[in-house]
């Protein structure tokens, strides 16, 4: 037999699942684990029921509705918008009729089906996991191989529990060192971005490697992850560890016992294998992080807190130019204007980016005994209902509520714009999310990405500032 | 699925980079149960103003590209959210095909799956066909599926590279699913291996 080739953990993972490989080198893929939300699943649905065919595995897919449903006390008494309900409404009969698991909207388990997969054990180490949402890419941190898909894609996995998949190309973006004070995974990711750009990873699967990624907690992969779609990477990965390990342990869907210690000895076979080949490496260091934040409409379009918004005429090519001046009149900008002299109108907490208990504790921990500037709309959106308790039962909510934040119900809230959170035209946000597109948190709305701790920063002073003046008091 | 095999029609230039799928179509416009209808949804916020009036300084809104079949635009067309929608609204309107120098991957694939051919060509032969689009209809471009070529008006013939799998769905219109399902033998006794190797992968 010939010695095995170093394999990354991309390539393990792959490899272990490939059903059948046709003759044009297209994999037949099987996937272990199908997220199913509201937005991108009737038209699945449908080309089902017309073709007459069942959905293959209602054991591996699971149901549940984030997109559409607004995140105030309206939710208990039905969804207001028509055409909202009739989304909401068709899932909840097609899960009836397909016999797919569903969380509804009124259980405490509901949530962002990126905060809920990990949350409950349904996302594994070694799994593939998919969901017609880009932002599958999250359950990534757990060591699965998890990416996003289009509906024709879901109608497929459906079916078949399938995808037919080209493999993708290998890319390790190492970050050394240690991750200075006031910078978290939001930082990380962000610096990642605005290094390699928004198609810098297209084409690759990128796992996430090195000191400062290690010591992340889960919460904080989960955000790096989530935006390596961002980096316009088919995934993100980062190999599982003890740290993946304690946090999967008890949860409800993840194995028990004999089954667990077994799946854990499977688990630590999958990290990438030394002198394995990456065709795309690039490096950081912790230590040159600052707490960033976007300035454009586009993610890689970011900066330290520290600096000014850039000016046009610094960029080399006559198209880029161009495209900076019209993203600063959207954003109405100035060239030169210290990024922390932008005041804000909302601060948003929220979205499969950073919506864990840990966000909501980073976010806190800034917030505690002072008050949100005047004039300033700030609103905590906890990722799960699940997220919600735990944070209500440490008193989360009662810091956030004195300081003039409003505390609500989970969702994706005004990560889109497609529910009732939204901004209105001109409207300055500080977001936790993950994307600054034009209109993305509603038309003319301008948005800010940044951390859940300088997402809190912004809050109190009413404009946008560096986290580390507002350190705990 | 509409085959694709050789189109003659109008394109249109956008010559933007990093055009994403909230461009394409806006989040507000995805809570259709519905694969039709979307066209005039196609790239709201700049086709229409706030009042709901057409914006005639936008592409679309003007002739003769309100028939436009092509579109030619820049880098990494079709970034962000992994929406059908934006393929689906591209093909109501009437495009069936567009030209960037590369794509974003989910949009990519979304892409095929509805009868769209997404073209890669470099940057310089995009900007060649971006003036091309610009001469309106007096200059329309051919994209031949058959022969992997782009024929520009002046007659220049631009080969393109395209997946063999997906060039062979296209023309014949194929369905995935249903050829996936002639493997139902290796799909089933790969299941029957991981049942009996990962018994906690079965509820």
């Amino acid at each position: 037999m010939a010695e095995a080739r170093p394999r990354t953990l991309f390539d393990k993972i792959w490899d272990h699942h490939v059903v059948e490989t046709l003759p044009d080198g297209t994999a037949l893929l099987y996937i272990d684990r199908h997220l199913v939300h509201e937005v991108t699943s009737p038209q699945a649905f449908e080309g089902l029921r017309v073709a007459g065919r069942p959905v293959r595995r209602p054991d591996a897919t699971i149901a549940v509705v984030d997109h559409n449903i607004a995140t105030d006390a309206t939710r208990r008494t039905g969804i207001t918008d028509p055409e909202s309900r009739l989304q909401v409404e068709t899932l909840e009969k097609n899960v009836v009729e397909f016999g797919v698991p569903y969380i509804p909207l009124l259980d405490a388990r509901q949530g962002i089906v990126h905060v809920i997969g990990p949350e409950q054990g349904l996302s594994l180490p070694g799994m593939t996991i998919v969901c017609g949402d880009s932002h599958t890419s999250t359950h990534g941190a757990l060591g699965a191989l998890a990416f996003g898909i289009g509906t024709s894609e879901v109608e497929h996995v459906l079916a078949t529990q399938t995808l037919l998949q080209k493999p993708a190309k290998n890319m390790r973006v190492t970050v050394d060192g240690t991750l200075p004070v006031g910078c978290t995974a939001k930082d990380i990711v962000l610096a990642i971005i605005g290094k390699i750009g928004t198609a810098g990873g297209t084409g690759h699967v990128i796992e996430f490697a090195g000191e400062a990624i290690r010591a992340l907690d889960m919460a904080g992969r989960m955000t790096v992850c989530n935006m390596s779609i961002e980096a316009g990477a088919r995934a993100g990965m980062v190999a599982p560890d003890e740290t993946t390990f304690e946090y999967v342990k008890g949860k409800p869907y993840a194995p028990k016992g004999e089954a667990f210690e077994r799946a854990v000895a499977w688990w630590r076979s999958l990290p990438t294998d030394p002198g394995a080949h990456f065709d795309k490496e690039v490096t950081l260091r912790a230590e040159d992080i600052v707490p960033m934040v976007s300035w454009g409409t586009s993610p890689e379009d970011v900066l330290p807190i520290t600096s000014t918004v850039p000016n046009p005429s610094s960029f080399a090519d006559e198209a880029r130019q161009a495209q900076v001046q019209r993203m600063l009149d959207y954003m109405g900008l100035q060239a030169g204007q210290k990024l922390t002299d932008l005041k804000v109108d909302v601060v948003f907490i929220g979205s499969c980016t950073n919506s864990r208990i840990e966000d909501m504790r980073m976010a806190a921990s800034i917030v505690r005994g002072r008050k949100v500037a005047d004039g300033v709309r700030a609103m905590v959106v906890p990722g799960s209902g699940l997220v919600k308790q735990q944070a209500e039962a440490e008193g989360l909510d009662r810091v956030f509520q004195d300081a003039g934040f409003e505390w609500r119900e989970a969702g994706c809230s005004m990560c889109l714009g497609m529910n009732p959170d939204k901004l209105t035209p001109g409207q300055r946000c500080a977001s936790t999310s993950n994307r600054n597109f034009e209109g993305r948190q509603g038309p003319g709305g301008r948005t800010h990405l940044l951390s859940p701790a300088m997402a809190a920063a912004a809050a109190l002073a009413g404009h946008l500032a560096d986290v580390r003046e507002w350190q705990p008091q | 699925m509409k085959p694709f095999t050789n189109l003659t029609g109008i394109a249109a230039p956008l010559p933007k980079a990093n055009v994403d799928t909230d461009q394409i179509i806006p989040a507000r416009f995805l809570k259709t149960i519905q694969r039709s209808g979307l066209g005039r949804h196609l790239f709201a916020n700049f086709r229409f103003r706030e009042d709901g009036s057409e914006n005639p300084d936008f592409v679309l809104n003007q002739e003769p590209y309100r028939n436009a079949e092509i579109l030619v635009a820049f880098e990494n067309f079709g970034c962000g959210s992994s929406r059908e929608h934006a393929p689906w609204a591209l093909l109501d309107f009437g495009i069936r095909c567009v030209i960037a120098p590369d794509f974003a991957d989910i949009f990519h694939n979304n892409s095929f799956k509805n009868g769209i051919l997404p073209v890669k060509l470099p940057r310089e032969v995009c900007e060649k066909l971006m003036e091309d689009a610009r001469m309106g209809g007096n200059a329309r471009l051919t994209v031949d599926l058959e022969r992997k070529v782009v024929v520009r008006p002046n007659g220049e013939e631009i080969p393109f590279e395209v997946d063999a799998f997906r060039r062979h769905c296209l023309l014949n219109g194929l369905d995935d699913i249903g050829q996936t399902l002639e493997h139902k033998d290796s799909i089933d006794s790969y299941e029957a291996r991981q049942r009996s190797s990962q018994p906690w992968l079965y509820a």
